[in-house]
């Protein structure tokens, strides 16, 4: 019987390929993927969900890396603690990457997953890419 | 979500992937073989300290120098000038020499023990994708043919950057972004390597390392001044030690606070400034892209702006390289059973084996192993397979290029050009590190990783083993290649 597939059925379904997103350096140094669509997910997801997973992924990394009043503030205070004031709280940063990491899963759960897709943490993968794994698209319990 | 008939084996291969590491069933690998820390395999020429939390260059003979100049220069100073112009002068003095020692004490251990944004080496499977990105530009290379040299254009604010690709840690490094040939890794707006600090300077501890010039000049010329204060009014033995190294120290070490100075208020890293990247000089229209066009911001960004976490993770524990997301669990009971356990190996197995298969694609250069797995049914036999599956991880040096010769040969040229170009700054020795010197391509792979095939287990020898082995390389190579 056809089913859609949940998180746990993708951990016995075979690895079918793996797709990378890559950097998109146009803005410069920070950290933002490019948001064309890769031809392997053609048929596994639509082009419009995928962009909008990847923007607000850019988004959330824009703003861990946004130079402003409270970034500044922050290094600042920093600075006159000695950078001791991190052993007690987190950088804006690792709160902004712990975010991304519940949206990431998020997205998992609800939207790759049932269709036989799983996205990698880039934080996992250094910063470098986003990796989509494709996994077979075959129905569970026909072993 | 369990529908009625399925559930039992559901549970079952559920329970199975928990228990995988401690059951019973495990193999002989997985029993012996303690959990390790990412920085225990960490690919580099770094070394370790304090488990992992501490990260230093090879080298750190200079840096202890620094050290001990310091410690030594201030000691001298506390001990045998404080008192005396503590009462003569004023007792601010020793306080405020005091602020500023541990000031420098702290912004030195701090860029010297920091990870200073070393970039992760890919995958395997992400370095293949590149391979095969690269050779659909390129085009087919035969043998004998040097593939041109690989680079990537970008338009960064207007300005075309190019983006090399690095053959150690097989990615495209980001724009700004360096190998350092002491530490053998890629860093993040790579700075300079300094000896002195003993550690690379980048994007995750300039700031540091500039507050530790900074304040270091403070410090040389306020010892500097109240030693000559002291020695004009009384003469010391001591106090000649520190004027002597107060005098040579001043001169180098305020002139490079100035240089980073300069450096920071345009946006520049060492590396592209001794380049001149984006000097006039080049051409009419070259500029930095990466300033923010004012000094204030620059200066605001440099040293106040967000600090990016550690990329590489060094006190994380190695995991088997699966598909799976780490922390994904659903609170399932054990039940480890024999048949699960070779299912999940089963699926262990064919992760490995797509991964071998674009290793292989990528390296037409075959080392022949011997495999003696254990005999007997291939269930155990399966299983004994998952065993060395999961000593690979993303810590497995990756494999040379397919024409590792010709296009190191390649990048050596290049290697040389800029060589000529870099020179030494000031009066202090910092290694700017020309591109990367490639990785030789006898890089060997991990001897237990190569005598793996989607072949059932058997006892293998070497001769059927390799035979086997590059047909059904060749064979998925093919595959693979459609």
């Amino acid at each position: 019987m056809a089913e859609t597939h949940s998180l746990q059925d993708l951990r016995q379904a075979a690895v079918a390929s793996k797709v990378f997103v890559q950097r998109d350096y146009t803005s410069g140094t920070i950290c933002k993927f490019q948001t064309k669509f890769p031809a392997e997910l053609e048929s596994r997801i639509d082009k419009q969900q995928f962009e909008e997973t990847i923007q607000t992924l850019n988004n959330l990394y824009a703003d861990a890396e946004k130079l402003g009043g409270r970034s500044y503030l922050e290094g600042c205070l920093a600075c006159l603690t000695a950078y001791t004031i991190f052993l007690c709280m987190e950088t804006h940063y690792e709160k902004v990457l712990k975010k991304i990491a519940k949206y990431i899963q998020e997205q998992n759960e609800k939207i790759y997953a049932p269709l036989g897709l799983l996205l990698t943490d880039p934080i996992e993968r250094g910063l470098r890419v986003v990796e989509i794994t494709i996994f077979e698209d075959r129905s569970i319990g026909s072993r | 979500m369990h529908l009625g008939v399925e559930e039992p084996i559901r549970e079952c291969q559920y329970n199975q992937i928990c228990t995988h590491n401690s059951s019973p069933m495990g193999t002989p690998h997985t029993k012996k073989k303690k959990i390790k820390r990412k920085w225990q395999v960490f690919q580099g020429r770094n070394k370790f300290y304090c488990n992992g939390r501490i990260m230093m260059a090879k080298q750190t003979g200079v840096f202890y120098l620094t050290m001990v100049l310091i410690l030594v220069t201030s000691g001298l100073f506390f001990a045998f000038d404080c008192p005396f112009l503590a009462s003569n002068l004023t007792p601010a003095i020793p306080a405020i020499g005091g602020v500023l020692f541990i000031f420098v004490m702290g912004m030195l251990l701090r860029a010297s023990f920091s990870d200073p944004g070393v970039l992760p080496r890919a995958t395997p499977e992400e370095a293949a994708d590149i391979e095969r990105q690269i050779d659909t530009t390129n085009g087919p290379s035969g043998p004998g043919y040097r593939p041109p040299p690989r680079t990537r254009e970008v338009l960064i604010n207007g300005q075309t950057v190019k983006l090399k690709y690095c053959f150690t840690c097989k990615i495209f490094r980001p724009p700004r972004a360096s190998h350092c040939s002491l530490c053998d890794n890629c860093v993040e707006r790579f700075d300079h390597h300094c000896p002195w600090v003993g550690n690379c300077v980048g994007r995750r501890n300039y700031r540091f390392f500039y507050l530790f010039i900074l304040s270091l000049s403070f410090l040389t010329i306020f010892i500097f001044a109240f030693v000559i204060t002291h020695i004009s009014i009384f003469l010391d033995g001591c106090t000649v030690l520190e004027v002597v190294v107060c005098f040579f120290s001043v001169w180098s070490i305020v002139g490079l606070s100035g240089f980073h100075t300069y450096l920071i208020s345009s946006n520049q890293t060492t590396n592209e400034d001794i380049k001149g990247s984006w000097s006039s000089k080049r051409g009419k229209g070259n500029y930095n892209p990466y300033s923010y066009g004012n000094f204030i911001t620059n200066f605001c960004a440099a040293l106040c702006g967000p600090l990016p976490p550690s990329l590489i993770d060094r006190r994380g524990f190695v995991q088997p390289d699966t598909p799976q997301p780490a922390a994904q669990t659903n609170g399932t009971g054990a039940c480890p059973s024999n048949q699960v356990q070779s299912h999940m190996c089963a699926q262990d197995q064919c992760i490995q084996s797509t991964k071998f298969v674009l290793q292989a694609a990528t390296n037409p250069l075959l080392h022949s192993q011997t495999v003696i797995l254990g005999g007997g049914t291939p269930l155990q036999a399966k299983t004994s397979l998952g065993g060395p599956c999961s000593t690979l991880g993303p810590s497995q040096p990756s494999l040379p290029s397919s024409i590792p010769g010709l296009s190191c040969g390649g990048e050596l040229m290049a290697l040389r050009d800029s060589e000529i170009h870099c020179h030494h700054h000031l009066h202090h020795q910092h290694f700017i590190s020309p591109e990367e010197t490639p990785s030789p391509p006898a890089a060997l792979p991990c001897a237990t990783h190569l005598g793996h095939h989607v072949h059932p287990a058997q006892l293998f020898d070497p001769a059927s083993q390799d035979s086997l082995h590059e047909d059904s390389v060749r064979g998925l190579v093919k595959l693979s290649s459609v």
